[in-house]
């Protein structure tokens, strides 16, 4: 493997040993649950960045893709009963049909017409499930959980890991994707896609991909949803909250990198967490509104970016 | 089963919602159709209108004149936010078109948290001798409450489409839309001019959010349902044609309305959406079909 490689993968498991030891000695069930939100907004956030960032397609849609993780959750777990990594799998693939679908009727015009496409799926969707009585319509359905597996001593825990495997490979694929000539095409794009399509970059195709790609990641954040709480319904699984902090969480952390969604991620999920508990669920969502748009005015390349400024300016101090 | 009476009451429905759609989208038709700003703060201006009307209500002042007295203070908000806007992205270049976008969207989110802090979470009404009545035409029954709002709509739709084509600035508006760099040749300037017109259509917005609290109950989530419809419309129209979103508003209301009236209450929601939806998917035929009255400018899909 490339030194770079490495490194990365290094981190990878470095980052799942630390979160077996949080399992094996925290006793307190409150931080898996506090945790599980965090390294889900990580997914989330990573999944909207591949095509949000690299491509410059903002995407207000997450919510959709979360929802419809969810809902083909439930959907398996009452058809089947089938094990959570099933679960994910099955949220993936639709979530993929998705992303490929509305990507195919809305990426060959412009951006906005895409990104108002996206929150009319969402309403769309919404109101499918509700009314759809087979999984529980508008007043929701409820998850018996299935017994844990061993060495887990307790389902949070179990998903937490489970959550934690899903980011590490979210950013992964979010890492091959900005190295390879997939990511070189879609910054191409982002800069300028005229010039782009003129210079041979085969523009519908590589959007295609990296929808498809974000729209897949984004519904298996969310199907594990279902045995989280145990009981999902349509308002809260397709809320547009879900839509602001996945677009917010890069925008904030730098869409440029991949390591900046997760930053963003943990950064704002950890100040949602705990405005939630200590203040108001309301002002959480305040508290994410204010951010964005203060970082959108002030520092658009995000912490990445002022990083990178101030590594700058240090070095050149230096010299 | 299927009765001729339900499918009239429904079209007539359909019609008088419809107005109030045209008028509720107007606005972002100037905004987003003709000055190309992605307005999806619109709807949570409009829910912001509503509000302040029921704060004015609550003083005693009719609705409609609740409205007209915030239109000055809406210009000039709208005026300001559209200064700000160009100031920090349309001047940037296109890559911060995407910034302009999360902008708004953090701009819908403070907006509706910020009604949430102020109002809670319940739904608000307001109070006027015409809610609540209804005119009765053979055996048809029309709430008073929407004819209200139906003739408003009209004569605003008709006021801002003459405004467009008659007065100099008007004009200005239009030109500004067709070819900026020309109107620089001509010796004006176009960001005060974009600056007015989305200053007008912030304007528009609260008279058509004074409209929304009348026509039904109003709660800061309310924006939420109206991104998709007003949205709808305006692409309906074809960006930037009034007479267009008049037309394209009676297709979404008479739409929803009939399948208000067939599938009940729970589907009348994923008409606008897949209304728009396939709109978009068929691209510029959809559109140049239903607005060949006004010049569409099939570029601007495109780009």
């Amino acid at each position: 493997m490339k030194p770079r490689n490495w490194g990365f993968w290094a981190g990878a498991a470095g980052a799942l040993a630390l979160a077996a030891l949080a399992v094996a000695t925290v006793r307190n069930e409150y931080y898996f649950f506090a945790a599980y939100v965090v390294i889900q907004f990580v997914v989330l956030a990573t999944a909207w960045n591949i095509l949000g960032g690299y491509a410059g397609y903002v995407n207000f849609g997450a919510s959709a893709f979360f929802g419809v993780g969810a809902y083909i959750a439930v959907m398996l777990i009452k058809a089947t009963g089938v094990p959570l990594a099933v679960q994910i799998a099955g949220a993936a693939a639709v979530g993929g049909a998705l992303g490929f679908g509305v990507g195919l009727i809305t990426l060959r015009l412009r951006g906005i017409f895409f990104s108002i496409a996206t929150v009319a799926i969402t309403i769309i969707l919404e109101t499918t499930v509700i009314n759809w009585r087979y999984v529980g319509g508008a007043t929701g359905i409820q998850i018996l959980r299935p017994p844990v597996m061993e060495p887990f001593d307790s389902y949070t825990k179990m998903l937490f890991i489970a959550v934690v495997l899903l980011a590490i490979v979210a950013v992964a694929i979010a890492r091959y994707i900005e190295t390879s000539w997939l990511g070189r095409g879609l910054r191409a794009i982002r800069d300028n896609e005229e010039a782009a399509e003129c210079a041979g970059v085969p523009t519908l195709k590589l959007k295609l991909m990296a929808c498809t790609v974000s729209g897949a990641l984004m519904s298996a954040a969310g199907a594990p949803l279902a045995m989280y709480q145990s009981f999902v319904e349509p308002a809260s699984a397709f809320n547009l909250t879900y839509s602001v902090s996945a677009l917010a969480m890069p925008i904030i952390g730098g869409t440029s990198h991949w390591i900046g969604p997760v930053i963003g991620a943990i950064l704002l999920g950890t100040v949602q967490q705990v405005v939630t508990v200590t203040i108001s669920s309301e002002l959480n969502v305040l508290v994410v509104g204010v951010l964005l748009v203060l970082f959108v005015v002030a520092a658009p390349e995000g912490i990445v970016g002022l990083a990178r400024r101030f590594a700058a300016r240090f070095r050149k101090r230096e010299s | 089963m299927f009765s001729l009476e339900l499918l009239r009451d429904a079209i007539v429905f359909g019609l008088l919602v419809g107005c109030f759609y045209a008028a509720v989208s107007i606005g972002l038709s100037v905004a987003f159709g003709l000055l190309d700003v992605p307005h999806i703060a619109h709807p949570a201006f409009l829910v912001l209108g509503s509000y302040c009307t029921y704060l004015l209500n609550g003083y005693g002042l009719d609705p409609i004149i609740a409205g007209i007295v915030l239109m000055p203070a809406f210009l000039l908000l709208g005026m300001a936010v559209y200064r700000f806007y160009y100031e920090t992205f349309e001047r940037r270049g296109t890559e911060a078109g995407l910034r302009g976008l999360a902008f708004f969207f953090g701009v819908v989110f403070i907006i509706e948290v910020g009604l949430v802090l102020l109002f809670g979470v319940d739904q608000r009404l307001v109070e006027a001798d015409y809610i609540g009545k209804s005119l009765t035409i053979g055996d048809m029954r029309l709430p008073l409450r929407l004819l209200v709002a139906c003739a408003v709509a009209l004569v605003l739709t008709i006021g801002l489409s003459l405004y467009l084509s008659k007065t100099f600035t008007g004009r200005a508006i239009k030109a500004v839309a067709q070819d900026e760099p020309a109107l620089r040749l001509m010796g004006a300037n176009p960001v005060r001019i974009k600056q007015w017109a989305f200053g007008i259509a912030t304007a528009v917005t609260a008279l058509a959010g004074a409209l929304l609290i009348i026509v039904g109950p109003v709660e800061p989530t309310t924006d939420r349902v109206y991104i998709g419809r007003t949205f709808c419309v305006v692409v309906l129209a074809g960006l930037g044609s009034m007479s267009g979103t008049l037309v394209a508003g009676l297709i979404l209301g008479i739409s929803e309305s009939i399948v208000l009236t067939l599938l009940g209450a729970s589907g009348r929601r994923r008409s606008p959406s897949a209304c728009c939806s396939s709109c978009w998917a068929y691209g510029r035929k959809a559109c140049s079909g239903a607005s060949s009255l006004s010049g569409f400018r099939p570029d601007k899909l495109l780009n």
